[in-house]
């Protein structure tokens, strides 16, 4: 075991872990293909993104954007407010998450105990509400700071500096790195550093794709793709359905007893898929995939249990990666 | 060639409501011009004047993303299945309201819900400009 000063310096330095029972079986004398799990729950919040959520923290302490008592404003409800909330606790900030009232219960409980002050945005009155409601506190604060993870450099910068050097040192034979695509900091980070690293690396992404719901856009000139995103970054990207997602996540607690949120589950499949095709095409693989959070937080959805096609129905229309 | 092809809500005026619909061709190009022969317009929804895909549409060939597989030349075979989608980050709520903050109008405007209650709204609230709280 290691001994770290504070919680802060303890992110990062991941396990990563054999999969030996889902790694698929190759015929007699064919070259292995195996699969390796990166466990980010185990990091100080129990998920990957309090790797960039520290760094965006100290990029803006570095360049004088935040001072000591300063307010981060993060418009956030997932895995990275919860991040900021003990961050900023820790460093000395003040974090102000504005959410919609109907989030689950384990989120608003989260951030509350790391400390963080929630503004919701009435339900009722939809997104537009929301996004609205955002709108006006940034102008009644124009001093607070917001970090913005899906166009901060420092979030990519995260991964390239600590997840890609730590999976080549501990699979210097990696093939194949598989992660989810959300703000794409994850996949830009890591797979820049694998790509300079390793010859014929494979980045691959898996992207939820979820219920119609959540597709309700207006028009196709309304969609959003991330500031960070680089798809020369990227060698495959693959759009995984709620039922695959949610089978894979069951998969891999019952078979390699690793008890993942659904995101790791859609990343899984991918990786499943890749490694597949490496048996068919009598290659050598190593497929490191990343396992993003636990599923304590998910638990309520109710998904873990009864058939898949309730569990679909239970995160129909909720973003569950 | 029968090539499944899924179709976004956003879209589906062009289809008269279908969510599914079939199509055929050896190629993404083949299949969306013969889509756009029973689907008049569709195909200029999809693809931009200069002849690329629209930057924010997604093209899945049996859930690979086509942009990585020869994007409109991507080869098709009987039986794909080809799913059109809008481009949405991850953690929608939170880009659209940070979008909206930091200025990014069209991404604001694509706000998408966290429940079906705030999803059935989408469409049918006013979508203020988000410019005017960039700063």
């Amino acid at each position: 075991m290691t001994r770290y000063e504070s919680l802060l310096d303890a992110c990062g330095g991941t396990p990563l872990v054999g999969l030996p029972r889902l790694s698929p079986t190759v015929p007699a004398g064919a070259p292995p293909v195996r699969l390796w799990a990166k466990l980010e729950d185990r990091n100080p919040t129990g998920s990957i993104k309090d790797r960039p959520a520290m760094f965006m923290v100290r990029e803006a302490e570095r360049a004088g954007r935040l001072r000591p008592g300063d307010t981060i404003l993060e418009p956030t409800s997932g895995n990275t407010g919860i991040s900021l909330a003990m961050v900023a606790k820790l460093r000395g900030y003040r974090l102000v998450c504005v959410m919609p009232e109907n989030v689950s219960a384990e989120r608003v409980q989260l951030l509350r105990m790391y400390g963080a002050e929630i503004i919701f945005s009435p339900a009722a009155g939809g997104s537009n509400q929301a996004v609205a409601t955002a709108k006006q506190i940034a102008a009644e604060h124009p001093d607070w700071v917001m970090l913005y993870q899906y166009g901060n450099a420092g979030n990519a910068q995260a991964h390239y500096e600590t997840t890609g050097p730590e999976l080549l040192h501990d699979l210097p034979t990696i093939t194949h790195f598989v992660a989810g695509l959300g703000t794409t900091g994850t996949l830009m980070g890591t797979g820049r550093y694998l790509r300079e690293k390793v010859d014929e690396i494979e980045i691959v992404a898996a992207e939820p794709r979820y219920g119609e719901l959540v597709y309700g856009l207006r028009n196709i000139d309304e969609g959003y793709v991330p500031e960070l995103y680089d798809a020369s970054v990227l060698t495959r990207r693959f759009s995984v359905g709620t039922r695959d997602a949610v089978l894979r996540t069951r998969q891999l607690v019952e078979v390699e007893g690793i008890f993942a949120g659904f995101s790791t589950g859609a990343i899984l499949h991918a990786a499943l898929a890749v490694a597949h095709e490496a048996v068919k095409a009598g290659r050598r693989a190593d497929v490191a995939f990343v396992v993003a959070d636990g599923g304590w937080k998910y638990l309520s959805t109710g998904a873990y249990g009864g058939t898949l096609a309730d569990a679909e129905d239970a995160l129909d229309g909720q973003l569950w990666a | 060639m029968a090539i499944e092809v899924r179709i976004p809500t956003i879209l589906r005026s062009y289809t008269g409501g279908a969510k599914v619909v079939e199509g055929s061709g050896d190629s993404i190009n083949d299949l969306l011009s013969d889509l756009d022969g029973k689907y008049s317009g569709l195909r200029g929804r999809l693809v931009t004047e200069q002849g690329a895909l629209h930057r924010f549409v997604n093209v899945y060939v049996n859930d690979e993303d086509v942009r990585f597989l020869g994007a409109l030349d991507a080869k098709l075979s009987d039986g794909d299945t080809v799913t059109i989608l809008p481009a949405v980050a991850g953690g929608a709520f939170g880009f659209a309201a940070a979008a909206a903050i930091i200025g990014h109008g069209a991404a604001a405007a694509a706000v998408v819900g966290h429940s079906a209650a705030a999803s059935a709204m989408i469409g049918h609230g006013t979508s203020a400009p988000a410019s005017s709280a960039a700063r």
